[in-house]
């Protein structure tokens, strides 16, 4: 009988900890809301199911349990019986189902007046680049990563020329404007990861991925990544910064072009990818001697 | 629906018997032994030995996490490699082997009647194959630079890349190599269980009157071997990859400031075969845990089983549907977005069967005769772990909202209840209902509930507050949560409360282990069918039975598996080898 008492328990005390627990979604600061919705539908319809599969298994073991001359029923099928649950579950399926794919079809079309930020990923920090005057970015390569252009920029794209870097340091957006973010990595998968925007996506060495969100707050947001890309993972760590326009724009004048950045008297020490994350991620290799065979 | 087979109208055996090989020594009887019997035996004894070292693995990464800081041994590289072996031990070498290596060859023939798989020296191949597939997985422990770390998924390019421990040593090397070991030796096994299903049956065992435990271990295995081959060809080409430098998954790459020699490969390739593989997977270890269960319930609650032709039909649909689902791991690895309109429909597609299947276990408790035995609450919570960890697959089969879940916790925590959690118990239960037929001893009843009761409270109690660590966007394969913003001091204290129960729930596995070895000479003497079950394992002549399974005579089976209460008769059970004019009138046709 203590698991009639169990299973009640289980279901009362599952929802209590739902209800009261401190552990809950971090406030969110983008428009993907429409995500946190979805989940709330979902803990709903499955929480409703839960309870109810978990309660009525506890009446039947509390009411059919063993006794002295009991006999269990004989019923092989119950096709009416059947068929309503197939129906109820479809619907409950359902339910779920069309909204979830009503706010996909948000997240895959990205407004026609998105703003285009590259985020370029490598173990184990993060950089970025944003267009220039002509709103366009140049394109790029893996194989034109040297120590000079470490993210790549195709060298003799006019378009590429005047696109803002920013390496291994914070990015700062603006509020209140959509942004169609695009995504690359230099070695391994990676994924660019900001829990307080929802959205998240791999990077992919040899391709370019993308989400858009739009930031509907100010705030300094911690970047992680979300993709295991190897020891150095769990510190590849960046800050994007949500600004106002007014801070935005001041930022953004403080930043440099790949043209000045590539211009020969600037080479050197400036443009080495040792940021503080690969900095540590270097550290991590070097405290790494466990499962070796003794020496 | 029939009338009960008269038996002299049970047709005559359509080929006469066959001599079995019989060992003349000790060594072909007990180690390189033909018999499916102590095959499984040898199955059973291989998955548990390297589960433990799984089991060990778990309590390193959760001192970790719990304890962060603490442990100076626990480095970053160490921590991969932990995750990395508990996660392919526990899914591959763990399940898979114990499930179909391991219940398949002890119950086939028995279930269905046959003196033994039908190749048997083919059987014994499979299981020594699996056994050096194993120790090719041991010694990467002690290869220069230890195991890989590369994550159970071994996602290129990291896996084979010198950020990754095991990446440029030997570790990827022996882990790729273990896989193909293991897939030759399941492609063995698995012919065998599939032949012998279809081919061995005894006379009157029509494929409706399987016992589901068969329906889900015969169609996990059909799916395993249309499975298996993706995972095999995506381990050769990421063999070649790392040893002779082609670039199947490897495109054009800067490793730590240095152009490697890779281009024009695909690392996404490689999801896509290994999810192909991966997802039916999922239920390669899940549908024998359905049948099985089904069983249990059947056998424990005195009732037939409600709905078996939904049920069967059921293992049918979940098994094909799962092969065209296996984006779903994939919705934020940047393949075309629009993919995530076909996988998100499929995927909760195959809830309405799933649901269909934890409605009829639920049913078949509903007026029944509920004994509480140790294999029925193992049942029991069986059903309250799935449909926990079922129901938080919907959040992420829903593609939007996997968005924000996927890679953290929150993931963690539902396959670990759905694929690890429910289908352990279900293993466990199936120990406690076959343990007198393989030994002829009842396990102890109270080392089993102390086993039971810690087991399942103390599982449910790391899964399920663990989704909402996910849930605030934690994210998992992080060897240090530390520095992270969303990590709240409380965040800190639940991961402590969480790792302090794995190890107790670990505990009580040296319990049930202590259990099965004591029990062996001085558990209670069982008897030939101590559960008074209807299914054919029961019927045997010897307890345990001996070679050749069923003495002078097959046995002739005249009715369903679940012949339980039936109006009328005497006994609350009848099994399938009885004649009789109790007429199982409303057996399904």
């Amino acid at each position: 009988m203590a698991v009639v008492l169990v299973l009640v328990l289980i279901v009362v005390g599952s929802v209590l900890f739902h209800f009261l627990s401190p552990w809950w979604w971090t406030p969110i600061a983008s428009n993907w809301d429409y995500i946190d919705h979805t989940i709330i539908i979902s803990f709903w319809i499955t929480g409703i199911v839960f309870a109810a599969v978990v309660l009525f298994m506890a009446y039947c073991v509390f009411r059919f349990r063993h006794r002295e001359g009991n006999r269990a029923a004989y019923e092989p099928e119950n096709k009416r019986l059947e068929s309503w649950l197939m129906i109820v579950t479809a619907a409950g399926v359902t339910a779920l189902l069309v909204p979830g794919l009503f706010v996909w079809s948000r997240f895959v079309t990205v407004p026609s007046d998105a703003t285009e930020v590259e985020v370029v990923a490598q173990q184990w920090q993060w950089s970025f680049r944003l267009p220039g005057k002509d709103g366009k970015l140049g394109t790029s390569d893996t194989r034109d990563v040297t120590a000079d252009n470490p993210l790549g920029v195709a060298p003799k794209d006019p378009n590429g020329q005047d696109d803002v870097l920013v390496e291994a340091a914070d990015l700062h957006l603006p509020v209140g404007k959509p942004i169609k973010v695009l995504l690359r990595s230099i070695d391994v998968l990676h994924d660019f990861y900001i829990p307080e925007f929802r959205a998240k996506m791999d990077m992919i060495p040899g391709s370019v991925t993308y989400f858009w969100f739009t930031p509907t707050r100010t705030g300094t947001f911690q970047v992680l990544c979300a993709e295991l890309c190897g020891q150095g993972h769990p510190l590849m760590h960046g800050v994007v910064v949500v600004d106002t326009e007014q801070d935005y724009l001041a930022w953004l004048g403080q930043q440099q072009t790949f043209a000045q950045l590539s211009a020969p008297q600037q080479s050197g020490s400036a443009n080495q990818p040792s940021g503080k994350a690969m900095a540590s991620g270097l550290d991590v290799a070097a405290n790494s001697k466990l499962l070796r065979p003794a020496q | 629906m029939v009338d009960v087979t008269p038996a002299d109208a049970v047709p005559p055996a359509e080929v006469g018997e066959v001599e079995l090989y019989h060992p003349h020594s000790w060594w072909t009887k007990y180690v390189f032994s033909q018999d499916a019997k102590v095959i499984a035996v040898q199955y059973s004894a291989t998955a548990t030995a390297i589960g433990l070292v799984a089991l060990v693995l778990s309590w390193l990464m959760r001192l970790q996490l719990g304890f962060p800081g603490t442990f100076d041994f626990i480095t970053p590289e160490a921590y991969y490699q932990f995750i990395t072996m508990h996660g392919m031990i526990m899914v591959i070498y763990l399940l898979t082997a114990l499930f179909l290596g391991g219940f398949g060859n002890y119950l086939i023939p028995l279930m269905v009647g046959a003196r033994d798989m039908v190749f048997p020296y083919v059987n014994m191949l499979s299981y020594w194959i699996y056994l050096l597939a194993v120790l090719v997985l041991v010694s990467s422990f002690f290869a220069p630079g230890g195991p890989t770390g590369a994550g159970w998924t071994l996602y290129p390019p990291q896996a084979i890349m010198s950020g990754t421990p095991g990446g440029q040593d030997w570790g990827i090397i022996l882990m790729l190599s273990s896989l193909i070991l293991f897939i030759i030796g399941f492609t063995m096994g698995g012919l065998n269980y599939v032949v012998t299903v279809l081919q061995g049956r005894t006379r009157g065992m029509t494929l409706m009157r399987l016992p589901l435990t068969v329906w889900g271990i015969f169609t996990a295995t059909v799916m395993a071997l249309l499975a298996f081959p993706a995972l095999f060809v995506a381990c050769v080409m990421m063999l070649l990859d790392r040893v002779l430098g082609t670039s199947f998954f490897m495109p054009a790459i800067v490793e730590m400031g240095e152009q490697l020699q890779h281009n024009g490969g695909s690392p996404i390739l490689f999801q896509h075969l290994f999810w192909f593989f991966g997802h039916p997977e999922v239920y390669i270890v899940a549908l024998p845990a359905f049948g099985i269960v089904s069983d249990l319930i059947s056998t424990h609650a005195r009732k037939n089983i409600f709905g078996y032709r939904m049920m069967v039909w059921a293992i049918i649909a979940i098994g094909a549907l799962s092969f065209v689902v296996w984006a779903h791991h994939m919705y934020v690895s940047g393949m075309n977005p629009y993919f995530g309109f076909f996988f998100a429909t499929t995927t909760l597609i195959i809830a309405v069967p799933t649901a269909i299947k934890v409605y009829n276990w639920v049913l078949t408790l509903w007026r029944g005769d509920i004994h509480l035995t140790i294999p029925m609450l193992f049942a029991l919570a069986f059903i309250v772990t799935f449909v926990n960890g079922g129901l938080t697959g919907l959040f992420l089969g829903n593609v939007v909202v996997d968005v924000p879940l996927s890679d953290t916790m929150f993931v963690v925590a539902h396959f670990h209840m759905v694929m690890g959690v429910a289908p352990i118990l279900v293993i466990f239960g199936a120990i406690y209902h076959w343990y007198p037929k393989v030994t002829g001893r009842m396990l102890d009843e109270t080392l089993g509930r102390f086993h039971f009761w810690v087991t399942f409270v103390g599982a449910y109690l790391i899964f399920f507050p663990m989704h909402y660590l996910g849930l605030m966007g934690v994210p998992r394969r992080y060897a240090e949560l530390t520095d992270m913003n969303i990590m709240t001091e409380s965040a800190h204290h639940l991961n402590s409360f969480i790792s302090i129960m794995a190890f107790i729930v670990g505990f009580a596995q040296m319990v049930f282990l202590f259990n099965l070895i004591w029990s062996i000479r001085h558990g209670r003497e069982a008897g030939g069918n101590p559960w008074r079950a209807t299914t054919l394992e029961w019927q045997t002549p010897q307890t345990p039975p001996t070679h050749g399974n069923f003495g002078k005579e097959l046995p002739i089976v005249y009715r369903w598996a679940y012949d339980y209460s039936v109006p009328g008769a005497k006994e609350d059970f009848i099994p399938q080898n009885v004649p009789g004019a109790f007429a199982p009138s409303r057996e399904p046709a």
